[in-house]
C-alpha cells in the first residue's frame, strides 16, 4: 500500500464522492483540490463552478483566490458575480455545494465568521462570503475539514451557514427545501447524516484510524453507525495525480509577476 | 460625462472625507493604485463598501482612512487573516471600526439593485444563520403573490465607485475582461466614479459583439495607470501576483511592519510606481 499524509485520504475521499455528471459549486482550498482531483481522475466532465462567475472551468494549477486568471481562461464561459448568485446558485441549478469551515458542530452548521463573541470576538474570521447561501441553495452539501476539537465543537459560537439545525426535520421547518450536508469528510472518518435525528455519524474510518482517535478530535460526544466501513485507501494513481497536481500549483504560485 | 485626467485629480475630484466608497474587483482588477492614492491624500472616516476587502482595505483601514466597513468576506484570499481589519475590529487599532456584514448573495443582490435604482434587492438567503441578528440591515419580506419569505437587504448607492478595467478609449468608454465581479453594477449605482485603466486607446478592440462596455455618459472620471492593480491581476495583462498576496500576510501581521511598507511603497511613491507590474502579455 503506498505511504499517504491524513489530508491526501481526506482530499482522495472527498474526491470519490463526486460524479462525472455533477454541477459543482467549489469553495477555495481544500474543496478545491477535492473537486479538481476528482475531475483529474474518474470525473473528467464534471462541471465546476466557483463564485467569482466562471463556469465549467478546468485549471491546471489550483488558484489561491476564488478569482484567478487560471480560472476563467479555462471556464467554459464567465458571468457576473449578481449574475452567478443569483441565476445559477438561487436559481437552484446547483447539485452539490462543497464547503469547509473553521468550526462545525454535530449538525453540520458550519461557522467562519467568529471565536467568541461577535461584537467582541476573541479571534476575527473572515466571514460566510458564498456560503449563507450556498448551503440553502445548493442541492446538497459536501463538507471537507481536517478534525480536531478547536474545530469540531459542541456550540458553534457563531452560526455562519446552516446544516441540519437543531436537527430532525428542524431544516425544512425553516422553510429549506434542499438536503443540507449529505458527507463529512475529514482526516480520519467520513460522517453522514442519520436519516432521523440528522446527526453527522461516523459511517467510515479511514485506514488505521480507531475510534478514540476521532473521539479525541471531537468536541462533542461522536456516535458511530451500526456497521461502520473501513475508507478504501486513495491508489496509486490518485496520489499521483494529486501530488502532480500540487506540485504544479507550488511551483505557480511561486513565480513573481 | 468622463473626464480623462490624472490619478490624482481624479481622487481629488470624487472621493472626500466621509464619503461612501466601493472600490470592487472581485480578486481581479482590484484598484490598488486608487487605494493608494487615497491613503495618500489623506481621506479620513470612509465607509468602505467591497464583497471582499482583500489587501485593498487592509491598507485603507490600517492607514485610519475607514470608520465603517460593508463587506461578506474579510480574509486574504487562499493565505488567512487580513491583520490589520482584525486589529481594527479586535482591538480597535488605529481606530475603532464599525463593520457591517453580509452575504455575497446579498452584496451582489445590493449593488444590483443599487444599478436599477431600486431601494433594496429582494433573494432568497439568510435563512437560519446568524448574520440577521447582528444586522439590523438585513430584513424579511413577504412575497405578494406566493407568499414565500425572502431576505431584503438596502440597495448600496454609494457616493463613489473606484474600478480598474483594461481599456477605455480618448472618450471615456471603458471595457471590462475576464471575471466580472460587480463592478459595472458599483459604477451605475454610485454618485461618482473613478475609473484606472491599463491603457487609453484611439480606439476599443475588436470585441464580441456582448463585451462588457461602461458608456462614456456612465463614468466619472478616467485615469490611466498602467499596472494599476497589483497585486491583483488584469486579465491579457499581468497575473495575480500570488507570492505577494502570501507576503502580504507577514508584512501586515505586525503594526511597525505594516506601517515601514506603506511609507516606502505608498506615502513615499505616486502612481507611476506600479507601471513595472504592467507587463502586456503578447496575445
Amino acid at each position: 500500500m503506498a505511504h499517504y499524509k491524513p489530508t491526501e485520504i481526506m482530499t482522495v475521499a472527498a474526491a470519490r464522492a463526486l460524479k462525472n455528471d455533477d454541477v459543482c459549486f467549489v469553495g477555495i482550498g481544500m474543496p478545491s483540490a477535492a473537486a479538481n482531483l476528482a475531475r483529474l481522475t474518474h470525473a473528467p466532465e464534471i462541471t465546476l463552478i466557483y463564485e467569482s462567475g466562471t463556469l465549467a472551468t478546468k485549471p491546471n494549477v489550483l488558484p489561491l483566490s476564488i478569482g484567478d486568471g487560471e480560472l476563467c481562461e479555462t471556464a467554459l464561459t464567465t458571468v457576473s458575480v449578481p449574475e452567478m448568485f443569483r441565476y445559477w446558485l438561487q436559481g437552484g441549478r446547483i447539485k452539490v455545494g462543497f464547503l469547509g469551515g473553521a468550526q462545525i458542530d454535530k449538525y453540520a452548521n458550519l461557522n467562519t465568521t467568529v471565536v467568541g463573541p461577535y461584537g467582541k470576538p476573541k479571534v476575527r474570521l473572515p466571514g460566510g462570503g458564498g456560503a449563507p447561501e450556498i448551503a440553502t441553495s445548493c442541492g446538497e452539501i459536501f463538507i471537507i475539514m481536517a478534525q480536531s476539537k478547536r474545530g469540531f465543537v459542541d456550540k458553534l459560537d457563531f452560526v455562519t451557514s446552516i446544516g441540519h439545525v437543531t436537527g430532525g426535520d428542524s431544516r425544512q421547518k425553516i422553510g429549506v427545501k434542499t438536503k443540507g450536508p449529505t458527507r463529512l469528510i475529514t482526516d480520519l472518518a467520513l460522517f453522514e447524516p442519520e436519516p432521523e435525528t440528522k446527526e453527522m455519524i461516523v459511517v467510515s474510518l479511514h485506514p488505521g484510524v480507531t475510534r478514540e482517535q476521532v473521539q479525541e478530535n471531537t468536541g462533542w460526544q461522536v456516535r458511530f453507525a451500526a456497521k461502520v466501513a473501513e475508507t478504501p485507501p486513495p491508489t496509486a494513481q490518485e496520489l499521483d495525480v494529486l501530488r502532480e497536481l500540487h506540485v504544479r500549483t507550488a511551483r505557480a504560485h511561486a513565480e513573481a509577476a | 460625462m468622463a473626464q480623462l485626467t490624472s490619478l490624482s485629480e481624479a481622487i481629488k475630484a470624487a472621493v472626500h472625507d466621509g464619503d461612501t466608497v466601493a472600490m470592487e474587483g472581485f480578486t481581479h482588477l482590484i484598484p490598488h493604485a486608487a487605494g493608494h492614492e487615497i491613503i495618500r491624500q489623506g481621506r479620513e472616516e470612509l465607509t468602505l463598501i467591497r464583497m471582499t476587502p482583500d489587501l485593498i482595505y487592509d491598507q485603507l483601514i490600517g492607514m485610519g482612512c475607514a470608520k465603517k466597513i460593508i463587506f461578506s468576506w474579510g480574509g486574504n484570499p487562499g493565505v488567512g487573516s487580513l491583520h490589520r481589519l482584525r486589529d481594527a475590529v479586535e482591538q480597535g487599532w488605529p481606530n475603532k471600526l464599525e463593520i457591517e456584514e453580509h452575504s455575497h448573495a446579498a452584496m451582489a443582490n445590493a449593488y444590483e439593485a443599487g444599478a436599477a435604482g431600486l431601494p433594496c434587492a429582494i433573494f432568497r438567503g439568510y435563512i437560519g444563520g446568524g448574520l440577521p441578528a447582528v444586522n439590523p440591515n438585513i430584513k424579511r419580506v413577504t412575497c405578494p403573490f406566493t407568499g414565500e419569505e425572502l431576505a431584503a437587504v438596502p440597495a448600496h448607492r454609494p457616493d463613489v465607485a473606484v474600478i480598474h478595467a483594461q481599456r477605455a478609449d480618448r472618450q471615456g468608454n471603458v471595457m471590462i475582461e475576464g471575471v466580472l465581479g460587480v463592478q459595472k453594477e458599483a459604477v451605475l449605482a454610485s454618485k461618482r466614479s473613478v475609473v484606472t485603466v491599463e491603457e487609453i486607446v484611439n480606439e476599443l478592440p475588436e470585441r464580441s459583439l456582448n463585451a462588457v462596455v461602461l458608456p462614456h455618459w456612465t463614468v466619472g472620471y478616467v485615469a490611466e495607470v498602467p499596472g494599476g492593480a497589483f497585486p491583483s491581476y488584469a486579465q491579457g495583462y499581468y497575473p495575480r501576483n500570488n507570492s505577494f498576496y502570501k507576503a502580504w500576510d507577514e508584512i501586515a501581521r505586525e503594526r511597525n511592519t505594516f506601517h515601514a511598507w506603506m511609507k516606502e511603497n505608498v506615502l513615499g511613491k505616486g502612481p507611476e510606481a506600479f507601471a513595472e507590474y504592467a507587463r502586456k502579455r503578447a496575445n
